[in-house]
């Protein structure tokens, strides 16, 4: 299904409960690397829970439980041996909300190396520069680097997120409702990058904006009640839905 | 209705300004009370003067601002660390069980009795003082310990507030770059919550500073200047409250002015406060 791209992430028989109530049943898939996939489906179906079992900030939440797998390159991270910080290193995120840090724009990005113990600011320099650029923030910043960061527009946070997340150069980047709190050009201007980041990174965003997996997406997987129920090509499960399910909530009949 | 409405807005408006007004007179009576004193001593020559002998008319409190400073400033160095530390360990790390419990029993300590926290300093601290360091025990050692547990309270609870206003999505979005908690802390949790923990500095500091009693029982007392922590020392407020019960004419005045310096003082402190805690804030 991936068209000769290799499989980056795999799940499974992968389950999560919230105390007694089992959210994820069962779930079996793969992720593309250097591709961006979306998982659409109903609000509570268990899609930001799927995406954030990827880099274990459900362990955050207490009374968490997992079974089965979750493999990054083959190696399951959920092992007793996993360190999360490295994990979480190489699996970047982009919340729903533009996370600005009450500090300066340079500040906000080099949090990211300085996380790993790059300190000195020659080196923050130069990746701080790099991580702005991708995300096309730099012309704009370059000259007010001290500036607050809660001075930048919605999108533009958004974007710093975005730079933040690959500063500590990641293999992954998941991406939750990127594009919620945002107005439809600075939404255009995420999917853009998404999609122009995804030459590099291993991209998967949740949305409940089936125009935005439409348009910004490679692969798209449909949740419905914590299951997958339909996980193919974008183009071929928007055009030719396998399962009437999915037809019903790509036509707006459900959810 | 409407009528209604107005009449509880001025009510309001007249109880504030009541409140106010107190304010203004007990300002108005102290300075009343007090500025004869300046007249006749001269300003310079009272808050400069190193020596205080009401007998023989020598009125200079020099020794009792130096005294209010450096035991404040122990305060401080004892009780801010401690406080905010104490608050950092219940917002970031205690698990909510524990802070349901710790937190109240810390803010118990604000409704002790100022006395029993001084009898505690006199019959632990400064014996232990005297005997481990030297000197008479009566010490500013002794005070800013004794001031430095008083002023807790207020310090953890305010800095524990500030903490937890801080947006939980801080936290989180430093844990998904891969941070440890205590880097989530340091580099954005405190900064964001500096302007709260700055507050809970200032009410700390005047805490502090007001305090009398303890002080009077740990402090030693002595009109001369400290030159060591283990010298004893008297504060503004302890030469106010040790002398008004006997005090009379130039005397009697000479206090209130000390009232009137300490009131100076704490206006200054405050006000450079809220400048400081203004400008991190932006
Ligand atoms: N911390 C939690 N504790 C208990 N139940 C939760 C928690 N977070 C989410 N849930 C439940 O898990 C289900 C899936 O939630 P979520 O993954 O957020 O859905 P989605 O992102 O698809 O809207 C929902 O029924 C939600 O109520
Ligand atoms: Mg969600």
């Amino acid at each position: 299904m991936f068209a000769g791209k290799a499989a980056k992430i795999e799940l499974r028989e992968f389950e999560l409960y919230y105390g007694d109530f089992r959210v994820l049943k069962k779930v079996s898939a793969a992720f593309a690397a250097n591709a961006v996939t979306a998982i659409i489906g109903p609000s509570g179906c268990g899609k930001s829970t799927l995406l954030r079992s990827i880099n274990r900030m459900n362990d955050l939440i207490e009374g968490v439980r997992v079974t089965g797998e979750i493999r990054l390159d083959g190696k399951n991270i959920y092992d007793p041996d996993v360190d999360l910080i490295w994990l979480r290193a190489r699996i970047g995120m982009v919340f729903q909300r533009p996370v600005a840090f009450p500090l300066s724009i340079f500040d906000n990005v080099a949090a990211a190396p300085r996380v790993r113990g790059i300190l000195s600011h020659k080196e923050l320099v130069p990746i701080v520069e790099t991580s702005l650029k991708a995300v096309g923030l730099w012309p704009e910043v370059k000259d007010r680097l001290g500036q607050a960061a809660s001075s930048l527009s919605l999108g533009d946070q958004q974007k710093l997120s975005i730079a933040r997340a690959i500063a500590t150069q990641p293999d992954v980047v998941l991406f939750d409702e990127p594009c919620s709190a945002l107005d439809p050009i600075a939404t255009h201007t995420i999917e853009d990058l998404m999609q122009s980041l995804s030459e590099h990174y291993t991209i998967i965003i949740v949305t409940h904006n089936m125009q935005q997996a439409a348009r910004a997406s490679d692969f798209t997987m449909f949740m419905l009640d914590g299951n997958i129920v339909e996980y193919s090509p974008t183009r071929e499960l928007f055009t030719n839905p396998k399962d009437t399910r999915t037809e019903n909530y790509i036509t707006g009949k459900l959810g | 209705m409407r009528n209604k409405e107005k009449l509880v807005e001025i009510l309001l408006t007249l109880i504030g300004l009541s409140s106010v007004t107190v304010l203004g007179l007990i300002i108005l009576f102290i300075f009343k009370e007090g500025l004869p004193a300046f007249a006749q001593v001269g300003l310079w020559q009272f808050v400069t003067g190193t020596r205080w002998s009401p007998g023989k008319n020598l009125l200079g409190i020099l020794p009792m601002i130096a005294g209010s400073f450096v035991v404040t400033a122990g305060a401080l160095v004892v009780g801010l660390p401690l406080g905010l530390g104490c608050a950092i360990y219940l917002s970031e790390f205690a698990t909510a069980k524990t802070a349901a419990i710790l937190k109240p029993t810390i803010e118990l300590l604000a409704g002790i009795p100022s006395v029993v926290f001084g009898f505690i300093g006199l019959t632990l601290m400064v014996p232990f003082i005297r005997n481990f360091f030297g000197g008479p025990g009566f010490s500013v050692l002794a005070s800013a310990l004794v001031l430095g547990i008083m002023i807790l309270p207020t310090m953890v609870s305010v800095s524990y507030d500030a903490l937890r206003a801080v947006p939980p999505v801080y936290r989180e979005g430093m844990l998904a770059l891969g941070s440890t908690d205590w880097q989530a802390v340091k580099m954005v949790v405190l900064p964001a919550a500096r302007p709260g923990i700055l507050a809970a500095a200032i009410l700390a500091m005047g805490r502090a500073i007001g305090e009398t009693m303890a002080v009077i029982m740990v402090a030693g007392n002595s009109t001369i200047i400290p030159t060591s922590f283990l010298d004893p020392v008297r504060t503004l407020t302890s030469n106010i409250a040790l002398e008004m019960g006997y005090a009379t004419g130039l005397h009697r005045q000479a206090l209130f002015a000390t009232g009137v310096v300490l009131f100076v003082i704490i206006s200054i402190l405050n006000l450079t406060a809220r400048v400081v805690v203004r400008g991190k804030t932006r």
